[in-house]
């Protein structure tokens, strides 16, 4: 928190100044709602479309919308979604090439203008997901121009997390459920017998600026008290906890281990887990052409560990088996990602303990890899006291 | 430069996949100006005799007379393609591989010594040589475009063997096995249809066969606790490409 915040309380009322603000300065507004069953990201046209009354029930596997009393708008756990849908799209062009008749070819770099886009009710999770990303795509050598755009131009409305999910788990993580950077807005949700309001604090000038023009009430004691006591109480509600472990050391060290029998035969190898992932960035390009030959497009979109030609060299794949597959998800995302990106590609946000069809827990794994670890070094150690 | 030969030829099918290229409106007629459509039943009876550039087959070997003619039709083509899940996988009409083929005959037709059939319906390549084979019941549009395409610019196409939940995920279908518990072969499917059926919440019934990796033993257990018996399951796996399902579950049990 920086000390030019400022902070305020809006009511439900200020909540629909603030979309319909938003979308006067040209953005699109996309949020949380509900549609076929679960609470997903979508264009929003106003505050009535976010899940007010709406919260979510999950486990490993298993997803459920659950009708809340309270009305509570921000009490849902992640969806199936995350925001690298619309800051790196499944699918986009990156150019497109056509063969005049005399032969002339020409190339055209694909420059259509960026969506300017305002994001309602993104998590702390997703607040440390987006931040990853930035590393990977728009950072390095080679930045990645279309999210770089994308992602300049967006504005980040937080939404503290007051009712963690059962595969939650980013306080074991290095996260947490309070936003402390990275936002133009946070919101935090009050509910108690003073009404349904939200604390709001601002991180940017833009976001300065927007608060600026909503209709708002000063931040009371009373509810930064109550906003501060959810918050601290989620943080002791995470539903998981990643093994307290060096997992970087771990997975180096677990190369060989027998659990990857384990997991590669309850694994579908279906890639939901790094399609929901909300840092999972990897991308393949294909060459589209017509039937003509004379026009041809490159597009990049979503591909996965988890696809068989994606580790595709001449002769076949390089990891063909789902134990070769399963183990290159998880020490990347654990290990490796460090090396490559300085961190870890993991924010806890549990969507892929929830969305994987089997119910593959990344905690459960991890702790079980330690276990063998553990048990490895002892028996190891074992013989040689022996000796 | 000639311009090349496409032929379509139908075995045991319905017709369905090779109708897809007729329904391919917008671009016929661009089609019509890059290939020579030498012998295309379904669309015209002006035949013209091979050998030909790109050869399109429908349909499962289910009779003597149909090994007999897929042999003549690899010798008359160039680059075979098999369209369909027939074609590929022998299709609805490989549940007689799990039958008796003659009790079937005898309860169907009145004069079943009339009837000169195998015992089992095969794909085509389990007799000849195929270039390429292309899943779905019916074929997808786009992929048998793409197929074109590719052989027209000489490159290969751009087909991939991931499963259905890759499509749902990027098209943003909600999962109907984790958010509603409903039975859903998407993680074992082959991606190609676009993943229609999930996203009317419905699950996918496998029309395009088994993915490039398929875990059947992984995923059984969820379709029981979706509220499907051994029976049910059975007939889900058994239905557009029962054999091909059949063969990966032996895989799975050996």
């Amino acid at each position: 928190m920086t000390n030019s915040t400022t902070t305020a309380v809006l009511d439900r009322d200020g909540l629909s100044a603030l979309v319909q603000a938003l979308a006067a300065q040209g953005r699109t507004v996309v949020g949380p709602t509900v549609r076929d069953g679960a609470v997903v990201l979508a264009e929003i046209a106003s505050a009535d479309d976010l899940p007010f009354g709406w919260g979510t029930e999950v486990e490993a596997g298993r997803y459920r919308l659950v009708p809340r009393d309270d009305g509570a708008v921000f009490a849902h756990t992640a969806g199936p979604q995350s925001w690298k849908t619309y800051l790196h799209p499944q699918r986009e062009r990156l150019w497109s090439a056509e063969r005049a008749a005399d032969g002339h070819l020409s190339v055209t770099e694909d420059g259509s203008e960026q969506p300017s886009y305002a994001f309602l009710g993104v998590r702390p999770c997703d607040l440390r997901a987006i931040a990853i990303q930035d590393r990977v795509l728009a950072g390095g050598r080679y930045p990645d121009r279309g999210y770089r755009e994308r992602r300049t131009g967006a504005f980040l409305i937080a939404a503290e997390c007051t009712e963690p999910g059962a595969t939650c788990f980013c306080v074991s993580m290095g996260g947490g459920p309070a936003a402390d950077s990275g936002f133009d807005l946070a919101l935090t949700e009050v509910l108690d017998r003073a009404g349904h309001r939200f604390l709001v604090r601002t991180g940017s000038e833009a976001g300065e600026e927007v608060l600026s023009g909503l209709p708002r009430h000063p931040a009371d004691a009373h509810t930064r008290n109550a906003a501060r006591t959810a918050v601290d109480a989620a943080r002791d509600r995470m539903g998981r906890a990643m093994p307290p472990v060096d997992l970087r050391a771990l997975m180096g060290e677990s190369l060989e281990a027998d659990r990857w029998d384990d997991v590669a035969a309850r694994c579908l190898t279906c890639g939901n887990c790094t399609m929901v992932c909300p840092t999972c960035f990897c991308t393949t390009t294909e060459e589209v052409t017509d039937l003509t030959g004379d026009h041809a497009e490159r597009w990049q979109h979503w591909d996965s560990c988890f696809d068989v030609d994606f580790s595709h060299l001449h002769g076949g794949p390089v990891r063909a088996s789902a134990r070769s597959r399963y183990r290159q998800w998880l020490t990347h995302k654990l290990s490796t990602w460090y090396e490559q990106f300085g961190s870890s590609g993991c924010v806890g946000c549990g969507r892929c303990v929830t969305w994987c069809p089997v119910g593959i827990d990344i905690t459960e794994e991890a702790a079980a890899l330690h276990d063998e670890l553990t048990d490895r070094l002892r028996r190891e150690k074992q013989k040689e006291t022996e000796r | 430069m000639t311009v090349p030969t496409l032929a379509v030829f139908k075995l045991a099918s319905c017709d369905g996949c090779q109708l897809t290229l007729l329904d391919c409106e917008d671009e016929l007629l661009t089609l019509a100006g890059k290939v020579r459509i030498a012998h295309f039943l379904e669309a015209s009876s002006a035949v013209t005799p091979g050998p030909y550039d790109l050869a399109l087959v429908e349909g499962s070997v289910t009779t003597p007379a149909d090994a007999e003619r897929v042999r003549e039709i690899r010798a008359q083509s160039r680059h075979l393609v098999t369209i369909g899940a027939c074609a590929t996988a022998g299709g609805i009409q490989a549940l007689r591989n799990f039958a008796d083929v003659e009790e079937f005959t005898r309860a169907v037709y009145a004069r079943p010594d009339y009837i000169d059939t195998l015992a089992t319906s095969t794909p085509v390549s389990d007799h000849v040589d195929v270039d390429f084979e292309l899943r779905g019941c019916p074929i997808d549009r786009t992929q048998l475009l793409e197929v074109i395409t590719a052989y027209l610019a000489g490159r290969k196409p751009d087909i991939p063997d991931h499963s259905v939940c890759f499509a749902c995920k990027r098209r943003g279908t909600v999962c109907v096995t984790v958010a509603h518990g409903t039975p859903c072969l998407g993680p074992v499917t082959h991606a190609g249809c676009g993943a229609i059926c999930p996203a009317y919440g419905r699950g996918c019934y496998g029309c395009f066969g088994p993915s490039g990796s398929p875990n059947l033993r992984a995923l059984i257990p969820l379709l029981h606790r979706d509220g499907m018996d051994d029976r049910a399951v059975e007939r889900l796996l058994r239905t557009f490409n029962a054999a091909a399902f059949d063969k990966v579950g032996k895989e799975v049990r050996s």
